[in-house]
């Protein structure tokens, strides 16, 4: 029984035809060679977020990202005149990677005048010049300004640092982004800078944790024990609707009720969240800020009272959670082979001004990663057992269209790349229907 | 000697819960017997809104050294009420080998 309206056409999926309904092939999930051709169709060619401006405080504050998937390392640095830039992390005189402290293959981050090379002491400004050459007149004919280092195309939006890999691509973010990046503009970003970050190694490909992410069917189940026991018999017996679902070009969004901040009977909630008044959904009272009343025009797309959270999936690996309390959650999936990626949570929150503000704010850190630690075991058995191949094609359901979405997108990169690996189709988007 | 607030003087016991990094709190959780749990979730928790109460009276970015390790250990009761309050055992159910580290976390 439909709880929320769906679309005319009777489903969110039928909503958008090119999707199909039928049964969905999983070996886009486990085969090492569709892998390898996600690397050069995706992860080498669209734009990845790969950190927010205010770790970029004053001009020489920089940071490293290794993109295993694209196959390169990028440092990111605010220069002297305040613009933020991306270059590939390698030295051009003889290919040292340019910026790591002990370990070469562990990001790090930092501030500096210039970067020198730890090999044979080249410099760089933070512009990306070469100004120093060591013995330099032993080189031949060496024209430093033809040197400097290879930039990586770098740009802003709502202070996320995104970056393409692609030289040669020829789509801006704001354009790649589409409708669903443009009706975030203004949210208060900027002010959540109260940041918890966790990190995992997953045993499973990439996809299959944005499938966990992107669909809430299996809340009521999966994370049953973490309601108390009244309250989930409850959610178990309603199941799971969204208030709305959007899909926009490669990227798409689930709007969803919940939160209940504050619950109306003190008995649904447990008792440390009883006492802090704070959960899952966050802190119950929202920070005393500007830009949260209204909200954007893409949050809580439906108007409902109910509204609790919206994620939105920023293809191929970024996913951006509004909480109806006030805060904000990142999700970032840094594939490292077929079956394993590198998880980021990261949990911004206005700074607290006292420690009840501040326990809040860890009550809800807390319970994100024991939530997050139930999602990301279930993956490596689901790994393991589509590798048997004993089923290959899988139902999703209405309120798994995310995932739908999703792995037909990364096939449709995948098959474009296959059919001209050069043609480089400036906009390969999802039609969709309105 | 004590380490937290003298208004607190009946967590001393626990005063090895006042640790400053998630890494350490979830670490001792995870080496902590139900028993020890509960014992330390029974003895914090009734006192977790005078806690709060006692903080707030202070200026929350100049807390003094003994207020500060009872933030601490209320940030440890936050973790240890899932045990407690929900699984029953230290670790997430079926988490198996899963982990998740913090690599950022308020330095207070």
């Amino acid at each position: 029984m439909a709880h929320f309206q769906k679309p005319a056409e009777g489903s969110w999926t039928a909503h958008y035809p090119e999707l199909g309904t039928g049964p969905v092939s999983y070996e886009d999930s486990i085969s090492p060679e569709h892998y390898e051709l996600e690397r050069r169709a995706i992860f080498a060619r669209t734009w990845q977020n790969v950190g927010r401006v205010e770790q970029l405080p004053r001009a020489g504050s920089y940071f490293t990202r290794e993109l295993a998937a694209a196959g390169t390392s990028v440092v990111v640095v605010r220069g002297t005149d305040g613009e933020v830039r991306g270059f590939h992390n390698i030295c051009r005189h003889r290919g040292n990677k340019l910026v790591w402290n002990d370990y070469p293959r562990e990001e790090t981050a930092g501030m500096c005048r210039q970067f020198t090379c730890k090999y044979h002491g080249w410099r760089y400004d933070l512009q990306g010049g070469l100004t120093f050459v060591q013995q330099e007149d032993e080189f031949f004919d060496l024209d430093k300004t033809e040197f400097g280092l290879v930039p990586v195309q770098t740009e802003v939006w709502e202070g996320f640092i995104f970056v393409n890999p692609d030289p040669k691509n020829a789509v801006g973010l704001a354009e790649y982004l589409g409708e669903m990046g443009s009706e975030l503009a203004g949210y208060p970003f900027d002010k959540m800078t109260q940041v918890y970050k966790y990190r995992a190694e997953v045993g499973s490909n990439w996809k299959l944790f944005i499938d966990a992410f992107a669909e809430f069917y299996h809340a009521p189940v999966l994370h049953a024990k973490q309601a108390v026991a009244e309250e989930s018999r409850k959610l178990q017996g309603v199941g799971y609707e969204a208030l709305a679902y959007k899909l926009d070009g490669p990227h798409g969004m689930v709007s969803s009720w919940g939160g209940m901040s504050p619950p109306k009977d003190l008995n649904m909630v447990k008792p440390i969240e009883r006492v802090l008044h704070s959960g899952l959904f966050g802190p119950w009272e929202r920070p005393d800020i500007d830009g949260l009343d209204p909200l954007p025009p893409g949050v809580n797309p439906a108007r409902s009272k109910a509204w609790g959270v919206d994620s939105f999936v920023f293809f191929p690996n970024f996913m951006l959670l509004i909480w109806a309390p006030g805060w904000y959650l990142t999700y970032h999936y840094w594939p490292t082979s077929y079956d394993s990626h590198i998880f980021e949570g990261t949990l911004c929150f206005v700074p607290p001004r006292n420690a009840t503000e501040r326990l809040r704010q860890e009550l809800a850190a807390v319970t994100f990663k024991e939530y997050a630690l139930q999602d990301g075991n279930t993956l490596e058995a689901t790994q393991t057992m589509i590798e048997s191949r004993a089923v290959t094609e899988f139902p999703l359901n209405d309120q798994e269209i995310l995932l739908r979405q999703l792995h037909k997108t990364a096939r449709d990169y995948v098959a474009a790349y296959q059919e001209d690996p050069e043609r480089r189709r400036p906009s390969l988007r999802v039609s969709t229907a309105s | 000697m004590s380490v937290l607030p003298p208004e607190f003087a009946d967590l001393e016991p626990f005063a090895g819960w006042s640790l400053r990094t998630e890494a350490e709190r979830y670490a001792k959780r995870l080496s902590s017997s139900m028993a020890d749990l509960q014992a330390f979730y029974d003895a914090a928790f009734p006192r977790l809104e005078a806690a709060m109460a006692h903080l707030d009276g202070l200026e929350y970015a100049a807390l003094p050294e003994d207020a500060t390790r009872l933030l601490w250990l209320c940030y440890s009761l936050v973790n240890a009420s899932f045990p407690v309050e929900v699984w029953r055992q230290p670790r997430v159910p079926d988490s198996g080998a899963a982990s998740m580290d913090v690599v950022v976390e308020p330095v207070v």
